[in-house]
C-alpha cells in the first residue's frame, strides 16, 4: 500500500492510528517556532511535485504539513523527509500560499532532536554531528576529518572511496584543518547545543 | 592599473572557498585585484554555521553567524562569494535586528559591538554596482563563443526569509554576456545540486546531477558556471553519466576574461578537465 493510501486510511479512521498519542498542539507549536503559517496549506501539492528529493522521502512535503495539522506528532517527527530536506527552497518558491516549508522542516528537526525520538535518517544526523564536531574543535569545517569521522560512524569505509581518492589526488581535501585562533569563543557557543553525544 | 580607485571591502571566504575550492578563491582574488576591488579577509572568521548548525540548533547557527558580524570593521561592507554563507550571515543579522536582547548578550560575551547596519553584499553585487566600467576597461580575453549554463544554486534568491533583500537573478548572465559569453536558456539551472546529501546519500544525488548535466548537453552548452563552490563540487563528483561537461566557478571565468594567467593552477584541481573546451575557443594556450 502506498504511503498516500496508508495516510488516507489513517486519517479516515483516526481510531486506527498506531502512531502514538495525538498531539493537537503540534500545528500551533510549529507555527510559533517556524514563523510560518502552515495552516494556509490547501494540499495543492506543488511542493511535492517540485521537490527534487521527493523520491528519497517517505512523505511528500505537503503530507508532512498535513501530518502536522492533524497532530500526528510521532509519525512526523520520526519520518525521513525532515532529514532529507536540504533547504533548497524549491518548494517555498512554488508554494501559492507562500509557506516557508523549509522552515517547517527545520522546526520539526529541532523538536525531533530535543525530544530524543528515533531519527528517520540516522546517517544524516551522524553527518551533521560530525560537521559540528569539526566546527566545535576548529571553528571551521575540516572536510577530510568530517568524511573520515562520518565513515567511522557508519562503518562503510569502502563506500564512495573512488570519489574521496579523486578529491585527494586533486588536492581538494586539505590534510590539516584551517583554524580559528580564538576558538574558545566558538566552543562557548556550543553550550546551548543539545545532544546525547556531547 | 594604478589609475583605478581602490575600493575596500571586508571579505568572508567561508570554509569551502578557503579549502576544497581554493582555486575558486584564488581566481576570485585575481579578478578582484585586477578590478581594483580590495577584498580584505575578515580577521579570524569562523564557519557561517552551514546547514549542519542550521539543522541541529538555531542558537548555535545564529551565534556562528553573529561572531563573524562582530569581527567586521565598521565603515566597509562585508562581502561573501558563497551564497550559503551570505544567506546565513544575512539571516543572522536579521535575527539580531529582531531580537536586541540576544544581540546585547553576544556583544557582552565577546566585548565587541555587532552592527546591524553593516552592509552584507554578494561579490556579484559589487561587480554590478561598482564594477561595470571596470569590467569593460579590464577585459583582456573575449568569452565570445562560450555557451554556458548559469547555475546559481539555491541560496542567492530563493530563501523566503530574504525575499525582501536584493535579487541576484540574471546578474551572472548580465556580467558574462557583457564579456562575450552566451547563456543557454533551457538547461536545469534551478535544480538543486544535492547539498549535503551528496555526502550522505550519493545514490539519491547522482541521478539528479546527471539530469542537470544531460540538460546542459542537450542545450549544447560548453560548460556550467556556478555561483557556489559546493554546487561546483557536487556537479563534478556526482556525475555518473558518460556525458562530461566542465563545471566552472563564476570567479574562474571572470578572472580568465580579465587576463589572469595562473589558470593552470586552478584547472588541475578540477575533476572534469576544462582545458579542452577553453582551448577550442582559444581562451587558454
Amino acid at each position: 500500500m502506498s504511503t498516500v493510501q496508508t495516510l488516507i486510511q489513517e486519517i479516515a479512521r483516526p481510531d486506527m492510528v498506531a502512531a502514538g498519542k495525538p498531539r493537537p498542539s503540534l500545528a500551533a507549536e510549529v507555527k510559533e517556532r517556524s514563523g510560518t503559517d502552515l495552516n494556509r496549506c490547501y494540499q495543492c501539492r506543488s511542493c511535492g511535485n517540485g521537490c527534487p528529493f521527493v523520491q528519497a522521502m517517505d512523505y511528500t512535503p505537503n503530507q508532512v504539513l498535513r501530518l502536522v495539522q492533524f497532530g500526528m506528532g510521532e509519525k512526523v517527527l520520526t519520518c525521513k523527509t525532515i532529514w532529507i530536506c536540504v533547504g533548497c527552497h524549491t518548494c517555498s518558491s512554488q508554494c501559492p500560499m507562500s509557506i516557508d516549508i523549509a522552515a517547517v522542516m527545520d522546526t520539526l528537526r529541532f523538536i525531533a532532536v530535543e525530544e530524543g525520538v528515533a531519527i528517520g535518517k540516522p546517517n544524516i544526523i551522524d553527518f551533521h554531528e560530525e560537521v559540528l564536531r569539526s566546527l566545535e574543535k576548529y571553528g571551521r569545517a575540516h572536510k577530510l576529518g568530517i568524511m573520515l569521522g562520518y565513515k567511522r560512524q557508519t562503518g562503510r569505509w569502502l563506500r564512495d572511496l573512488d570519489v574521496g581518492l579523486k578529491m585527494l589526488a586533486r588536492r581538494k581535501l586539505d590534510l590539516r584543518p584551517s583554524r580559528v585562533r580564538a576558538v574558545k569563543e566558538i566552543t562557548d557557543l556550543f553550550a546551548c547545543y543539545w545532544r546525547e553525544s556531547a | 592599473m594604478s589609475h583605478i580607485q581602490q575600493l575596500d571591502f571586508s571579505y568572508f571566504p567561508g570554509c569551502s572557498m578557503a579549502t576544497t575550492a581554493a582555486e575558486s578563491n584564488r581566481s576570485l582574488m585575481q579578478a578582484a585585484r585586477i578590478l581594483g576591488l580590495n577584498l580584505i579577509e575578515l580577521q579570524d572568521w569562523n564557519c557561517c554555521g552551514s546547514s549542519s548548525a542550521q539543522t541541529m540548533c538555531k542558537n548555535l547557527s545564529l551565534g556562528m553567524a553573529a561572531r563573524n558580524l562582530s569581527l567586521a570593521p565598521a565603515g566597509r561592507p562585508l562581502v561573501a562569494m558563497c551564497p550559503r554563507c551570505l544567506h546565513y550571515l544575512r539571516s543572522g543579522q536579521q535575527c539580531l535586528k529582531d531580537d536586541p536582547q540576544i544581540r546585547e548578550d553576544l556583544e557582552e560575551k565577546w566585548g565587541r559591538p555587532i552592527s546591524t547596519d553593516l552592509e552584507i553584499m554578494h561579490f556579484m553585487e559589487i561587480l554590478v554596482r561598482y564594477g561595470l566600467g571596470r569590467l569593460q576597461a579590464n577585459a583582456r580575453r573575449s568569452l565570445k563563443g562560450l555557451r554556458f549554463v548559469p547555475y546559481y544554486g539555491c541560496s542567492l534568491f530563493r530563501p523566503p526569509r530574504l525575499a525582501k533583500e536584493k535579487s541576484f537573478q540574471g546578474e551572472m548572465e548580465n556580467i558574462l554576456t557583457a564579456l562575450g559569453a552566451e547563456a543557454v536558456p533551457h538547461a536545469l539551472m534551478y535544480r538543486c545540486c544535492g547539498s549535503f546529501l551528496s555526502a550522505t546519500d550519493p545514490e539519491v544525488v547522482a541521478p539528479l546531477v546527471n539530469d542537470i548535466i544531460g540538460s546542459a548537453a542537450s542545450d549544447r552548452a560548453d560548460c556550467l558556471i556556478t555561483a557556489c563552490a559546493m554546487c561546483q563540487l557536487n556537479l563534478e563528483i556526482r556525475n555518473t553519466s558518460k556525458t562530461k561537461i566542465p563545471i566552472f566557478h563564476f570567479s574562474e571565468i571572470l578572472a580568465l576574461a580579465l587576463g589572469a594567467d595562473d589558470y593552470e593552477e586552478w584547472f588541475v584541481r578540477h575533476l572534469v578537465d576544462p582545458r579542452l573546451v577553453l582551448q577550442k575557443l582559444a581562451l587558454v594556450a
